[in-house]
């Protein structure tokens, strides 16, 4: 599936939720399912500093594409960062050079952007673009 | 269930709060980030509003009718600060941008005139980044050290410690009079003497004693003492420096430019006496007068009335949050002004403050830009409830509800 179709179907299933717990409720499942990243990832390096949780993300480029895993100390954030991955993760670095995120505004969710809420989102996404850029010049 | 105290009337107070009577994601708002800042009341905006609605003009110098009420409101206000914290003169009353900017006036100018490589400033492991970093920084410069007092684990200053680091090469102790995140009430007068025998000065982080406890300056007989107006229920962007004026006499200033100043020839400029030696450029005029009106209402309430009532939402709010399993305080210190921080087994911080967020309330999270107390308490972050004389214990039955429905979704 295209980054486009995923967000497409990120929307649909949160369109399912009117309540705001709900969608929190989903969230946390969704980071209680994510594949825990190998504890020879969780580096400085590969560590995204938030004031209030952190984010660890780490990159590998194979047969073309970018596979992403990824880990945050805080549930809720971590369940965005699992729908990032899922958004993301095994795509060629063009196409998520190229990419929107829009999936995040549409369902309700634009306030953990926010760099006020300095939860290492805002530098996961551009951390992910950084790698993506690094990447096309390798394929 | 709550009882409500009889100490102050709330639905009075309250009702002087417009800001409270909002909802916050469809739910009554319950602020409990005193600690960041307070809300302010009608009588203090209207202070503002009135300011430059009538009398808004460049103050000292002005020969004109508006510049002269300028002043006097302004240098009135001086005076009320003044009385607030006991301080002998009112040349002692400093107007700063707040109390990052009265610590890193004292850092500079101090650490210029006075601090020689090896000299030794020392702080306390509870200090906010604001009573460490301009430390760390002049010490750097001038090659000096600073040293930390250790705390216990219930969060409280340990004072034998200090005596052990005390020594004639200590130049300044700089420590909080009340925590931001663990709420511990420190000895400062204790602290300040112990400081004095070995000659060393001081300076008394007031930021969250001021707003909730009496302050008197000449009493606890520290140097430099240094305070906001926004957590006291006046405008962001102001704050005071007090300082004995024997020692302000001595230091150089910290900026140069308007109003500091006697004569500027380009050969050489002469400075200013006390306090606009410390005043360099129009400063906050309208802040000033505001915080003036914060100091007004609350003497109107009654310091010591908000320090008892504040005690008892402390104490009710710590019963309560005992109650609920996987809850740990973080600050148990014997003296505890009205701060409660907590974690909870098996959740992060941020994801607590999230969700009681959408049920309308208002708490801190994270480290409280107080990164190695977290690290002596082996922690990323707290949540922190942080409490005012508007709050009732009502608000805290909400918030404790909240919180219980937060550890289900999480746990």
């Amino acid at each position: 599936m295209s980054i486009a179709e995923i967000q497409a179907e990120i929307v649909d299933e949160f369109a399912l939720f009117d309540e705001w717990m709900d969608k929190y409720e989903h969230l946390i499942e969704l980071g209680k399912d994510l594949p825990v990243i190998a504890e020879e990832f969780k580096t400085e390096d590969n560590l995204i500093k938030g004031c209030q949780s952190r984010v660890w993300l780490h990159a590998n480029l194979n047969d073309g594409k970018i596979e992403f895993t990824a880990e945050s100390d805080a549930i809720i954030t971590k369940g965005i960062v699992a729908l990032m991955i899922r958004v993301f993760s095994n795509q060629t670095p063009k196409n998520i050079a190229s990419s929107n995120v829009d999936f995040i505004d549409e369902i309700g969710l634009k306030e953990h952007l926010s760099p006020t809420r300095s939860n290492g989102l805002l530098s996961m996404l551009k951390q992910i673009k950084m790698y993506s850029i690094a990447y096309q010049a390798k394929v | 269930m709550s009882t409500q105290t009889d100490i102050l009337d709330l639905k009075k107070i309250r009702a002087d709060f417009p800001i409270l009577a909002q909802e916050v994601n469809g739910k009554p708002l319950v602020y409990f980030d005193n600690g960041a800042t307070s809300q302010k009341p009608q009588q203090v905006i209207d202070v503002i509003n009135t300011y430059y609605s009538n009398e808004n003009s460049n103050i000292h110098r002005g020969i004109h009718t508006l510049s002269q009420v300028a002043t006097d409101a302004y240098e009135k206000a001086r005076k009320v600060v003044q009385a607030f914290i006991n301080a002998e003169h009112e040349h002692e009353v400093i107007f700063t941008s707040g109390t990052t900017g009265s610590i890193n006036t004292i850092a500079s100018s101090f650490g210029k005139a006075h601090l020689k490589e090896g000299d030794e400033i020392i702080i306390s492991t509870m200090e906010h980044h604001s009573n460490i970093v301009p430390w760390q920084m002049i010490c750097e410069e001038k090659g000096a050290n600073l040293k930390v007092v250790p705390i216990n684990d219930a969060g409280e200053f340990l004072f034998d410690e200090y005596e052990k680091l005390l020594s004639s090469k200590t130049k300044l102790v700089a420590v909080t009079h009340v925590s931001n995140t663990l709420g511990t009430i420190n000895p400062v007068k204790e602290i300040i003497a112990k400081a004095q025998e070995h000659g060393a000065l001081t300076l008394i982080d007031g930021a969250q004693a001021v707003p909730h406890k009496k302050v008197d300056v000449r009493d606890l007989d520290c140097d430099f003492y240094v305070f906001s107006g926004h957590k006291m229920l006046g405008p962001t962007g102001v704050g005071i420096l007090y300082g004995k004026e024997t020692i302000l006499n001595e230091l150089p200033p910290y900026q140069g430019g308007g109003d500091m100043i006697k004569t500027v020839t380009f050969e050489k400029t002469t400075y200013n006496e006390l306090p606009h030696k410390f005043e360099a450029g129009t400063p906050n005029i309208v802040g000033g007068i505001a915080l003036a009106s914060a100091i007004e209402y609350m003497n109107a309430i009654g310091i010591d009335n908000i320090a008892s009532y504040e005690d008892e939402l402390l104490t009710y709010a710590t019963a309560q949050i005992k109650t609920i399993e996987g809850v740990r305080i973080i600050g148990e210190a014997q003296n505890k002004a009205s701060v409660l921080s907590f974690v909870v087994d098996g959740t992060h911080p941020s994801d607590i403050g999230m969700i009681v967020d959408k049920l309308g309330i208002a708490i801190r999270t994270g480290h409280h830009c107080t990164e190695p107390l977290m690290n002596r308490f082996n922690i990323p972050g707290t949540a922190r409830a942080s409490f005012a004389f508007y709050n009732t214990t009502k608000e805290i039955d909400v918030f404790i509800e909240a919180l219980k429905k937060a550890i289900k979704m999480l746990v």
